[in-house]
């Protein structure tokens, strides 16, 4: 019988991981060094599905993927889009985390959201704007949640945007708050969605997601999102 | 209503725009009854500052009345009369709460767009290109301002609109110019630049404690100001060296702090060729840092410059070894307006401030074209302009 474990340590990026590799790993994820330098090659979605215990066999992590992914991956087509971005903000990490945790009230301060649907309390549906108009859509699960610490996402097989990472509150030093990291991973499918998907965050997603993260403080700290649009101008 | 709006450089005009409205729960609406073209206009005017886009609304020094608040507004009600800090500042975040307003993590929208430059967001400012914020300016009938229970401070009764107006801008930069210097008894301040943010720093370096007081300009209606009104000996480097002068007046020992009340025109720095626009601006920066150079070397060993005067970009030829070797200590920033407003407010309730003298020159919000032109070039002996709407 094949159990969760095989399958973790079959696939490639479990392999890389290693049973070894896992702890690790999860001290990365929880501490204060920079996660993608660590990361280089290795698939963000692997390592946080090892760390996980791989409740679920997500898309990627195991070896069942597509002949189209096998082959993309060979020529580097499937190339991996990385983004790691913290930010300091002056509330708890469990006002944040609760906040947070709530997906359908991420839209407000990620523009680039149309909607989340939260189905249960593991899986919700993504809808982002796109550019041209076009919106891609995704399945989400929850893969790893430790209260006011940590919740880890991977999308399901037929995302228009293969996407995994994880949001991390810790507290930061002398009371300033708590320290909000995201790292996230998308990768650019082929076909007719890929020159939409891939400007999913724009020419620089590292400037999106810590728009979107200064957003988020904005919200926290100062209870509403700075704008000036819809202001007079000459 | 009518506002001020730029299109370029030297080109400003007085044009109908849609009164603002309230978008966020915290902003409050003000009908202003005075403003005023700060020196630091002059760069957005003359064209330095990057990032301004022809039809922005200028203006950042202003008071008014408030005619309408946003739902989560506490502290003000329609009526109430106001002067407002050109900095927004969000209250909540660390900085705020430190009382570093100008610092604020959350009051700029545009914060990502100074990361590169700065590497990191600073707060909004009124009127002051989209770096800072993108605000629509105050040099209008109507202005939004937003975090409006902070930035807006009551004026006592009794306070005419000249008296309360420099609260706004020019006399906190000149206050928290004199505040960082950490001024001791007998300690003697040099102010360079006896402009209207120059005045307040002669002035509140006497409050809080100098001994003595020195100006250096060149402009004889500034320095004969300098000398009658804020009691300051006075300096006029196009007659003599400042730096000799400085050493002969203090036994050869060099001012004990020097304030930077002039800047370097903020010349700017570009968003994206990046590179390019820094090259130009060192070009035309080459004989911007004087007054920071000449400060370096006039100060007293250990003593403290305090430099409140605009910078934006990089500077040519900074003598670092001066510096170091002589152990200054170099503060500076942006204003923080809402820590000092209301004990300045106090101060001139009090008498122990003129803060009105500086406007030589009260205008109609109409004629600020004529009011730009006659400020930039000094006409008139022009030192500040109030502009009414």
């Amino acid at each position: 019988m094949e159990t969760e474990s095989n399958k973790i340590t079959s696939s490639t990026d479990a392999q890389q991981v290693g049973v070894s590799d896992t702890e690790k790993w999860a001290s990365i994820i929880g501490g204060g060094a920079m996660v993608l330098a660590g990361l280089q090659q290795r698939s963000l979605r692997g390592i946080l599905t090892a760390i996980a215990g791989g409740g679920l066999a997500y898309h990627g992590a195991t070896t069942d993927k597509s002949l189209t992914d096998k082959v993309g991956d060979a020529v580097g087509a499937n190339k991996a889009i990385k983004v790691e971005k913290t930010v300091t903000i002056n509330r708890s990490a469990e006002e944040l985390y609760n906040y947070w945790h709530d997906f359908e009230r991420l839209p407000t301060f990620m523009k680039h959201l149309q909607s989340v649907t939260v189905q249960d309390a593991r899986r919700s549906h993504w809808v982002a704007t796109a550019p041209l108009g076009q919106t891609v859509e995704w399945d989400a699960d929850i893969i790893n949640d430790l209260p006011n610490h940590l919740i880890a996402w991977a999308s399901l097989e037929g995302a228009d945007v293969d996407n995994s990472g994880f949001v991390r509150f810790q507290p930061a030093p002398g009371n300033r708050g708590t320290e909000v990291k995201v790292v996230l991973e998308y990768s650019v499918p082929g076909g007719a969605l890929a020159a939409v998907a891939a400007k999913l965050f724009g020419e620089e997603p590292e400037q999106q997601i810590g728009d979107e993260l200064n957003r988020f403080k904005q919200l926290m700290e100062a209870g509403e999102i700075a704008t000036t649009d819809g202001q007079p101008r000459g | 209503m009518r506002a001020v709006c730029w299109h370029g450089a030297n080109d400003v005009r007085v044009e109908t725009v849609p009164d603002p409205k309230i978008l966020n729960p915290r902003d409050a609406i003000l009908k202003i009854t005075a403003t005023t073209i700060c020196g630091s206009d002059l760069h957005i005017y003359d064209g330095y500052i990057p990032s301004m886009q022809p039809g922005d609304i200028i203006g950042h020094e202003f008071m008014g009345e408030v005619v309408e608040v946003g739902q989560e507004v506490r502290k003000l009600k329609r009526g109430d009369r106001v002067v407002t800090s050109s900095i927004i500042g969000c209250g909540q975040c660390y900085f705020c709460q430190h009382q570093e307003w100008s610092l604020c993590d959350n009051s700029n929208p545009n914060g990502w767009m100074q990361e590169p430059l700065f590497g990191h967001g600073t707060a909004g400012i009124f009127g002051y290109s989209h770096l800072f914020g993108g605000y629509a300016g105050a040099q209008a009938e109507y202005v939004r301002v937003p975090f409006a229970d902070y930035g807006c401070v009551k004026v006592p009764d009794g306070l005419s609109d000249e008296q309360a107006l420099p609260v706004s801008d020019a006399f906190p930069t000149g206050y928290m110019g004199a505040d960082l210097c950490n001024i001791k008894p007998g300690d003697v301040i040099a102010v360079w630049g006896a402009g209207p943010v120059g005045q307040f720093a002669m002035r509140s370096a006497y409050l809080l404690g100098a001994e003595r007081v020195i100006a250096i300009d060149r402009i004889p209606e500034r320095l004969a100001m300098a000398k009658n009104h804020s009691k300051a000996e006075i300096i006029n480097y196009e007659e003599i060296d400042a730096g000799e002068a400085l050493k002969e007046m203090t036994g050869g020992r060099g001012p004990d702090a020097c304030i930077d009340a002039v800047g370097l025109e903020a010349h700017g720095t570009g968003l994206m060729g990046f590179y390019d626009e820094a090259k130009q601006a060192v070009r035309l920066e080459t004989d911007r840092p004087h007054v920071l150079r000449q400060m370096i070397l006039a100060c007293r060993k250990g003593g403290t410059l305090s430099i409140m005067g605009v910078y934006a970009g990089f500077i040519d030829k900074m003598p670092m070894g001066a510096a170091f070797n002589k152990g200054l200590k170099i503060n500076m920033g942006q204003m923080y307006g809402q820590k000092y407003m209301p004990k300045l407010l106090e101060h001139v309730v009090n008498g122990d401030v003129d803060s009105s003298d500086v406007f030589t020159h009260q205008m109609p919000l109409t004629e600020a074209k004529q009011a730009y032109e006659m400020f930039k070039h000094k006409r008139d002996n022009c030192i500040k302009v109030l502009l009414r709407p």
